[in-house]
This record gives structure tokens, C-alpha cells and sequence, in this order.
């Protein structure tokens, strides 16, 4: 391995002595500690390291930390923008392929069926619920609405679905008869920009 | 294309956290567990293998980038070709498929894959979120993501479509927990009644927590070679070794959108007939194209025509009871919308297991005899190896030697087959193995 051999010319910096760049007082070379994150005081360790109590340190685990772990993730609804700017002003929109004429409920503007390009359509405010279920337990960001109601509905004329909430029925009562109830879209006021700005209700007769 | 045999398989034991070690030690428990079922020093397999396959699913669930090369220099395989494989709940499968691929083209006479997962460093609640990364961000995430729903929705489609009940669900959690019970790899191991799932705490309506399978730590291993690796092995650990070979390998998708699933005619299994299914709208969301795709394929290859006859037993991705059913009928054991009944008939059960259940028939083809990802456990990046691990033993009939007891043993287990799912329906794997001679 090729060594460097330092220089003997010494430079001033703040004014100590250095060598190189290289501090010459060992005794100050330390790194300035801070105060956040993990901090153990006194954790338990052998007095000294015998080859008995090296091999012992094999039982000495596991040490478990915890970590924040947050961040804020730009996200683009890109090609899919002008869907949810529908949202904010009451309007659903739906996709339409030019070619094989597959209608999509929720917007892609490209065909799964052949590959086309799609056209943006607008879109029937009611439709039948396909299924549902009632979520009791939920991933961590939406425990907090527990029980809520999540639904696919079908549209007339339309090939494929839209997931949503359903607003208005027991979430205590569930019951496979809610499957081909008619239901109507509604908006939130302060729209979100999420797919969850509309929600469907039961429409009563 | 070269033959591939199944050589050896490992296991860690499953666990909801397994803060006594990090992944690669995981990893590390599952290979030494093969190599001493070989009987071959680590140094000696080092010299043996052409390279690896890494499988895991989650970077999130990790919070380590490049995990593989982690487990590549624990193992001490540096400097051997690797390449990590992802797909979702089927990355064990495809990730076996891919060491199929490696060996059956000539790359590769010996290739180890591996896999793993662990998903106890953050809490239930966020892994199901994490997980929920698994849909579309703009258009399911955000309305409600959580899998167990989307599991529900369908399985809801299920039963007003067919039928199906909560019950007869049930039944698949009363089947593979019992299972579990006699595997000691397995993760939950109990003895349930229909009651006892139907009023554990509902997740999302129809499914019960004992509907669904829970997050694991864990990790899994497979062996796979050639002819000529096979008698590399052999010569190195001196044991001559039952041939098991891959005779089928089948891959199908799905939209990742489940609203994404417009009405088409079923993709026929040489047992059916159009007019078997002329009122069914497929897949929609109560059918897994993809599975079926995957069965259609490997059972071409396997030279399969009717698939509950002519399979001994079967390790499927059962995630939910619901995803069990569904995927009896689109590996054709049953007919689309037979399901339900086919669950709780007892064709899928242990000839030797004590169920408390009156079964109207007698076991025909058992599903998941380990237990399954309901009982075992789900480490997704390990999971589909795990069904490799524990096929390989059935085909073996080693099933006494690795779980100390023989009830789960198939018994005169000739072709068994391996399936792996992803998230609702995006890709599934099936593979075919079948012990010659």
C-alpha cells in the first residue's frame, strides 16, 4: 500500500499549530456531540475482556432502538391531473378509448384492453354498488376514520369501477343486500385533491 | 431447456419479530439449515454455487437499500452473480422461477435462491400501510388502502356472486391452523372451531382476524441445479439425493387496479368447456385472472389435464381464507363459483389430522399442509420459498426428519405444486414438482 510521508512545514490555523492540516494537540481531537437521538447511559458490559467473557458478549443482544422516520413525498398526479381538478369543481370524469371504445370509471389514459390512447369523458353522478366492504381496522393513516365503508361502484355503459367511501349506511349493519344499491356521488366543499373529494351516498327513492 | 432439480431447502422459524437477529443472520439460520441437510461445510457449498437469487418484497419494511449484498457477504457468496427479484406477495415465487430460469438456460449449474422479509421494526397499523403502497397511490391508497378491504370487496363479489359463505371460509382457517399445528416452523399453531374464527374481531367485513394472515419475521431458502450440478452435489456431501425436478413453471398478471377488471370469457383448463361458463362475467373482482394464467401455463408444460386428480397436494398463497377459495377455482379443482362448497367439503383436508369438523368427503388433494401463510406466517420475500422448502419435504418424504412428527406427511407425494400471489391478483406464479423415479 503506498504511504504519503507528511511534509515537515507547518502552516498557522486558528492560530494552533498544524501540520499538514493535521492538528498537532491530540488531546482536543475530539467530535462535538449533540443532544438529540438515541442516548443509554450506563449500559451494562464486562469489567474487562477475557476470552471467557468476549464469548460471552454472543448473549448480550438485542439492543432495540427506536427511530422517527417521517418525510414529505411530492407526489404528481401527472397525466391524471385534470381528474381530481373535476373533483374540486363537482365533476367525475371517466376515460373513453379512441380505438376499441373501452370506458373506464376510474380515468387511465391509456387502454388496458389495446393500448390506445384514451379521451377524457364525464361521467354519470350515479351508479350501483359492485361491492363493498366495512373496514374496522385500517393501515396507520386512516385508523382514525375506522369503521368506514369502502365500495366499488359500477356506472351504466361504463367497463370498469370506482373505488370510493360510502357515506350513509350502519357500518355496524353490514349486509350483502347493500351489493346493486343505487347510489349518488357528492363532493367535499374544500376539495383535497384526493380521490376521496367525492364520495357516494344511498340514494333513496 | 435443461432439467432443474430441487436439491435442498431451509428455513428460519417464523416469528412475529425477530429482534435477536438482523436479516441476513436470518437468512443465514435458513442456509446453515440446508447445508446440514446436505451435510455440506460453508466453504464447500462457496465452491458449489454458480450464484444467487435474492428475494424480498419490501425496502420500506427493510429501510436498507442493496439488503441482497447484505445477505450475499453474510452468507460468504461474494464474489458469485446475484440479482434481487421483486413482485409484490409473489416475490418467492417469481424469485424460484428465476433460479429455474438460471439453471434450465445453461447460466447456472447450482443456484441458491434466498429470501426474506422483516416486518416487525414498525407497527401493525403502518405495515398495513406500507403494504397498501402495493395500489395505485393516486386512485385506491388514498381512499382507504388496506388490503384486508380490498381482500373483502372481493370475496363480498364471492358471495353474492356464488354463494360462498362466511363459513365456508372459515373452514380454510380451521384447516391451516390444525396443520400448523404439527408444524413447528409454523407461526401460529392452534386448534379452532368455525366459531372461534367467525368471532375473532372483525378486519374488514366478512374476514376476521383469523381470515388473515399475519405479518412475520422470517426467512427461506432453495437448492436448485442442474443434472450435472445435482451430481456435483452429490459427490461433495456423499449422500445420494431423491431427484425432485421442476416440471411445470407458469407466470400470469393482472391490472393493479381492482375497479381495472372489465367482464371477458374465462381462460379454459383442458378439463372445461365454454358452456360451463356462459352467464359467469370474469373475472372481475371475485376471479384471479392471473392464477389462472399460471395454472394454464404450468399445467401445459406439466402435462396436467385434470388438476385435482393428478396433484397429490398443493402449497397456495392463502393471504386471506377468501384468496384460498378463489384460487381453488382458478387452479381448476373446482369450477369457477364451486369454491365454497369445495372448501368445506373436505377435499382439501389431512387424511391424518383431527379437524372437529363433519367433512362430507375425504381428502382428495390437501391444500397447504403446512399450514400455510395463514398459520406459518407471511415473511413475504420468503414466503413462496417456504412453500418450496415444505414441498420439497413432502416430495422428499422427509416431513417426519424436519418437523419431528409425521401427520403432515403426504403420503406417496409424487407432484406437488408451489403458488405464489400478489396483491390482489397482479402476478401469481405456479410451479410443478414432481419427485421421479
Amino acid at each position: 500500500m503506498e504511504t504519503k510521508k507528511i511534509k515537515k512545514s507547518k502552516t498557522e490555523t486558528n492560530g494552533k499549530m498544524s501540520m499538514n492540516g493535521i492538528r498537532t494537540s491530540q488531546e482536543k481531537t475530539v467530535i462535538s456531540e449533540t443532544d438529540e437521538g438515541t442516548v443509554l447511559f450506563n449500559v451494562p458490559f464486562p469489567k474487562e475482556l477475557d476470552e471467557r467473557r468476549l464469548k460471552d458478549l454472543e448473549n448480550y443482544g438485542p439492543i432495540i432502538i427506536k427511530q422517527p422516520y417521517h418525510i414529505n413525498y411530492i407526489h404528481s398526479y401527472g397525466q391524471d391531473s385534470p381528474f381530481f381538478a373535476g373533483l374540486a369543481n363537482k365533476k367525475l370524469l371517466g376515460t373513453e378509448c379512441e380505438e376499441c371504445h373501452t370506458k373506464f370509471a376510474t380515468p387511465r389514459l391509456s387502454c388496458t384492453e389495446c393500448g390506445s390512447k384514451c379521451k377524457w369523458i364525464e361521467m354519470p353522478q350515479k351508479g350501483k354498488i359492485h361491492t363493498f366492504t366495512i373496514c374496522y381496522f385500517g393501515s396507520e393513516a386512516f385508523l382514525k376514520e375506522t369503521p368506514f365503508a369502502l365500495a366499488l361502484i359500477e356506472f351504466p355503459g361504463f367497463d370498469t369501477c370506482f373505488l370510493t367511501r360510502i357515506v350513509g349506511v350502519d357500518p355496524n349493519e353490514p349486509d350483502l343486500d347493500w351489493v346493486g344499491m343505487n347510489v349518488k356521488a357528492k363532493f367535499v366543499r374544500n376539495s383535497k385533491f384526493s380521490p376521496t373529494d367525492v364520495y357516494f351516498v344511498p340514494e333513496l327513492e | 431447456m435443461r432439467s432443474v432439480y430441487v436439491v435442498a431447502g431451509g428455513i428460519s422459524k417464523f416469528a412475529k419479530a425477530r429482534p435477536d437477529k438482523t436479516f441476513p443472520a436470518i437468512v443465514k439460520e435458513s442456509y446453515e439449515l440446508l447445508l446440514e441437510d446436505l451435510g455440506i461445510e460453508p466453504r464447500q457449498a462457496y465452491e458449489l454455487i454458480d450464484g444467487t437469487v435474492a428475494s424480498y418484497f419490501s425496502d420500506h419494511f427493510l429501510r436498507q437499500l442493496k439488503g441482497a449484498t447484505m445477505v450475499q457477504d453474510y452468507l460468504g457468496l461474494c464474489p458469485k452473480p446475484s440479482h434481487r427479484v421483486e413482485g409484490g406477495g409473489a416475490t418467492g415465487g417469481l424469485s424460484f422461477q428465476e433460479g429455474w430460469k438460471s439453471i434450465a438456460s445453461g447460466n447456472m449449474d447450482v443456484c441458491l435462491v434466498f429470501g426474506f422479509e422483516t416486518m416487525s421494526h414498525v407497527n401493525t397499523w403502518k405495515g398495513n400501510e406500507f403494504i397498501a403502497l402495493a395500489s395505485d397511490v393516486s386512485f385506491d391508497y388514498p381512499v382507504g388502502g388496506f388490503y384486508t378491504g380490498y381482500y373483502a370487496m372481493m370475496v363480498v363479489r364471492h358471495m353474492q356472486e356464488f354463494g360462498t359463505t362466511p363459513e365456508q371460509l372459515a373452514h380454510v382457517s380451521v384447516k391451516n391452523h390444525a396443520n400448523a399445528f404439527y408444524n413447528p416452523y409454523a407461526q401460529k399453531r392452534e386448534k379452532l372451531s368455525i366459531k372461534d374464527v367467525r368471532n375473532s374481531p372483525m378486519v374488514a367485513w366478512p374476514l376476521t382476524r383469523r381470515d388473515v394472515c399475519v405479518m412475520s419475521d422470517g426467512a427461506a431458502c432453495v437448492l436448485l441445479a442442474s443434472e450435472a450440478g445435482l451430481k456435483k452435489i452429490e459427490k461433495v456431501s456423499g449422500k445420494s439425493l431423491p431427484k425432485v425436478k421442476v416440471t411445470g413453471i407458469g407466470r400470469g398478471t393482472d391490472a393493479m387496479r381492482m375497479a381495472d377488471r372489465p367482464h371477458k370469457k374465462v381462460i379454459l383448463l383442458p378439463h372445461e368447456k365454454e358452456s360451463d361458463y356462459k352467464d359467469l362475467k370474469y373475472p372481475g373482482v371475485h376471479s384471479f385472472r392471473a392464477g389462472r394464467m399460471a395454472s394454464k401455463q404450468a399445467y401445459e408444460m406439466a402435462k396436467i389435464t385434470n388438476p385435482l386428480k393428478e396433484i397429490d397436494f398443493i402449497e397456495l398463497h392463502d393471504a386471506y381464507t377468501s384468496s384460498e377459495i378463489q384460487t381453488y377455482e382458478d387452479m381448476g379443482l373446482c369450477k369457477y363459483g364451486e369454491g365454497g362448497n369445495f372448501a368445506e367439503s373436505g377435499a382439501t383436508f389431512m387424511p391424518a389430522v383431527d379437524y372437529g369438523l363433519k367433512l362430507k368427503q375425504k381428502p382428495v388433494c390437501p391444500v397447504n399442509p403446512s399450514g400455510g401463510l395463514i398459520a406459518c406466517g407471511h415473511p413475504v420475500g420468503a414466503t413462496g420459498l417456504m412453500q418450496g422448502v415444505f414441498a420439497l419435504w413432502q416430495l422428499q418424504n422427509s416431513i417426519k426428519k424436519h418437523f419431528k412428527d409425521d401427520t403432515l406427511q403426504v403420503k406417496n407425494a409424487k407432484r406437488g405444486i408451489i403458488h405464489s400471489h400478489a396483491g390482489t391478483g397482479t402476478y401469481v406464479t405456479v410451479s410443478v414438482l414432481e419427485r421421479e423415479g
